[in-house]
């Protein structure tokens, strides 16, 4: 117990080592001017030394593709074990100025956290400006704006809706909601079985964003300057809140914690017959409820209007690099090459199942030709393909995404695990956030 | 309790010894050259890092703007503020609740365990204190199995015997499952104090008391508990200490019942939080400071209480 204390204060000695602000930290460095190919050329044949963060396992494999065609180049991966772990030590170490990494990988809603505090590398003159057209769009809409391209996209989440087939037919339901009424409709007849239709976490505000996302709202934007718009009580947000809300006061649906030991047997166990998930859900599944394996399947993410077609995205990542680098250019490839070589992109599809963003990858047969036993047979990479096509483009982040998810924890996460009022709780929701980024000295609209 | 008790006689002061000053000096550097390891630890690890979070909570750091300086701008912000004082309150109700029932529990151990009739004593002292040896994310997986709501064990045993079974994390019992975990922890520790402190009371006290007639439990009433008082006291104030920093225990309970526990549940858990999630180290400096300081008070106000009380006993 009294560790704890030691921990938090020589955590903080660490995490703050020059009192001098984030926000007025060295002006931005790199290129202004289009890096040229002879430029290029020259820095890659060079030797030089490249410190990569991530999380992600194994990527070892995709670096030694990258020093296999560069061998000049020698790349030392850094395992951050976890994005949560990640950002304060990155952090950390951006204010000391000193061991900070040269590419890093950051998940979408953080990178204007650290476009804010000036540490990202403007990828434009690095050639990354004419990139566009590999990716698709809406992932493209997260890395870039008019200002610059600030990191490569790694992969992507976009939403569908995995569920027990064989739960589906016990009650008597021949096929997957539609529409969001249908599914409200068939939680009556799923419950019938002794299952609830889904489980909404009170721990998981990505899960809930991702929803917001496809019922068309933007809870949030930022200029990349000083003003930032926060809207998370708003018509779309309250449509999906209060819906989850009515199914959970009937029992139609569970609150339990999720990515915890008890959530992971109610999925194998079944006590949650379907699960609204990203496109990195099904290999998770996979893994985590293999007893059940031929008994799921891939559908879309219930509409709110019948006969549209649209989702959102939970989670994925890019990766960045920052403008202290001392090998800008070399950084700048190393994050390009790892995430759109076709070698290095497939093995990070098909190997360490990131759900891919370039159009290229999404196309290869060789990530969507296979089909998938526990999902008796399904073709789920081809599917979710094609679900990343209807991801709504317009959705921004604030650059304080830290304490936006962790105050979710104690207002609607909180009313969702209470069972209580959870339209109510959005609003709380909204004021702290707004405090906070005044407190913060933001400009909001 | 009124009779006038004599005072202690004063010890009288040694002569003062007249060494060699040759002598004197060899001895005072080795004694500096002893020390000295600890001391450049202490100050680079304690002295250093302390002072340092003290400057920085007299800053005000802002995303845009950066650090401003702001006097005492942060401790009046923690006064106002209430997730500070609910948690303060949360721990304070832990130290009355739970770190009685811990050290009765810890000092029966130790007096069974002395009295030796227990039969394998040596196994039984050890797997009391095993539960301190566990790591804490072993300890988080374990806790996390026996308290889960639909699959633990506990539920599994209350619904084999046909009883609803209580949700042990949820907000209302999240406290009272806390406490559990952390007695399940400490009792060993405490014990072996207590333990170690009863071994080294001279035995002959014991055979004179049994022949005066005591039995075992007029013994320890009478003669062991008043001869550990010493070491009673220091586990009381370890357990203060212990309680309003209360950390480690609700942040693993955090991954099973993130919204009973919260961002604030503990003073500690809260300075964590604002310095990690909410970006803001120099207010976390200050909740922290502040705790320190609520802590310091405490613990001296008990142990003048407690050394009043032994004057005047």
């Amino acid at each position: 117990m009294t560790l704890g204390a030691l921990a938090v204060t020589a955590a903080m000695a660490l995490a703050g080592c020059a009192p001098t602000g984030g926000g007025e930290a060295a002006p931005e460095g790199g290129a202004t001017e289009p890096v040229t190919q002879e430029q290029i050329d020259e820095a890659m044949s060079a030797d030089s030394k490249l410190t990569f963060w991530t999380w992600v396992p194994d990527i070892q494999k995709e670096v030694d593709l990258f020093e296999q065609t560069y061998p000049n180049i020698d790349v030392e991966v850094v395992n951050t074990t976890g994005g949560s772990q990640q950002y304060p030590k990155l952090r950390a170490a951006i204010k000391a100025g000193k061991g900070t990494p040269d590419v890093v990988q950051i998940e979408y809603q953080y990178i204007s956290s650290f476009r804010q505090t000036e540490n990202l590398l403007n990828l434009e003159p690095y050639g990354a400006g004419d990139m566009e057209g590999e990716f698709v769009d809406w992932v493209w809409n997260q890395v870039a704006d008019d200002q610059g391209v600030w990191a490569i996209p790694q992969d992507s989440g976009p939403l569908g809706n995995l569920y027990r087939t064989d739960i589906w037919q016990a009650a008597g339901l021949t096929s997957a909601p539609e529409t969001w009424d249908q599914f409200a409709e068939q939680a009556q007849a799923i419950r019938g079985t002794g299952a609830y239709i889904s489980n909404m976490p009170g721990n998981d505000p990505g899960q809930m964003v991702g929803l917001f996302w496809q019922a068309g709202a933007k809870p949030f934007s930022y200029d990349g300057q000083e003003t930032v718009s926060v809207n998370l009580d708003s018509e779309e947000t309250q449509k999906v809140v209060s819906f989850w809300q009515e199914l959970i006061q009937a029992d139609l649906v569970s609150t339990d914690a999720d990515f915890n030991d008890e959530w992971y047997q109610g999925l194998s166990r079944g006590k949650y017959a379907s699960w609204q998930v990203a496109a990195w859900g099904p290999i998770f599944l996979q893994g985590t409820a293999a007893n059940t394996s031929g008994l799921w399947q891939a559908a879309k993410i219930p509409q709110w209007q019948q006969g549209e077609d649209v989702s959102g995205n939970w989670g994925g990542s890019t990766s960045a690099v920052l403008n202290n680098s001392k090998n800008p250019i070399v950084a700048a490839e190393f994050a390009k090459f790892i995430n759109t070589d076709r070698e290095a992109a497939l093995m990070l599809a098909n190997e360490q199942f990131l759900f891919p963003t370039t159009t290229s990858i999404l196309e290869d047969p060789e990530f969507t030709g296979l089909t998938s036993e526990f999902y008796g047979g399904q073709k789920v990479n081809e599917f979710f393909a094609g679900v990343s096509e209807t991801v709504d483009p317009e959705f921004q982040w604030l650059p304080f995404m830290d304490y936006v998810y962790s105050s979710y924890n104690d207002t609607l996460g909180k009313a969702i695990s209470d069972k209580g009022d959870m339209v109510g709780a959005l609003a709380e929701w909204q004021t702290k956030v707004v405090d906070y980024a005044e407190q913060q000295g933001f400009t909001v609209e | 309790m009124t009779t006038t008790v004599p005072a202690k006689p004063v010890t009288a002061v040694p002569a003062k010894h007249h060494r060699h000053p040759a002598v004197q000096r060899a001895q005072t550097r080795a004694a500096w050259i002893l020390v000295t390891p600890f001391l450049v630890v202490f100050f680079a690890m304690f002295i250093v890092p302390l002072a340092y979070s003290a400057y920085l909570s007299t800053f005000t750091s802002q995303l845009v703007g950066g650090e401003v300086f702001s006097g005492i701008a942060n401790y009046t912000r923690a006064l106002n503020d209430p997730s500070f004082w609910e948690g303060l309150g949360r721990v304070a109700l832990f130290l009355f609740i739970q770190v009685p029932i811990m050290l009765i529990a810890a000092l029966f151990f130790a007096l069974a365990l002395d009295s030796a009739r227990v039969r394998g004593g040596g196994t039984v002292r050890l797997l009391i204190f095993l539960p301190y040896a566990v790591p804490s994310v072993v300890a988080a997986l374990m806790w996390g199995y026996l308290y889960g709501a639909d699959f633990g064990l506990i539920t599994q045993i209350f619904e084999g015997l046909g009883l609803s079974a209580p949700n042990l994390l949820n907000p209302s019992n999240v406290l009272g499952s806390t406490m559990n975990i952390v007695c399940w922890e400490f009792i060993g520790y405490n014990m072996i104090i207590m333990y170690a402190a009863l071994r080294s009371v001279s035995a002959d006290i014991y055979e004179a008391a049994e022949i005066d007639g005591a039995g075992q439990f007029r013994i320890a009433w009478s003669i062991k508990i008043p001869a550990i008082r010493q070491a009673i006291i220091l586990t009381i104030i370890f357990s203060i200490i212990g309680s309003f920093q209360l950390f480690a225990e609700p942040n693993l309970l955090y991954n099973l019942a993130p919204n009973a526990i919260g961002n604030d549940f503990s003073p500690n858990l809260y300075a964590f939080n604002i310095a990690f999630k909410n970006q803001d180290v120099n207010y976390a400096a200050a909740i922290a400071f502040l705790l320190g300081l609520i802590i310091m008070i405490i613990s001296y106000v008990v142990q003048t209480l407690i050394n009043r009380k032994e004057r005047s006993a």
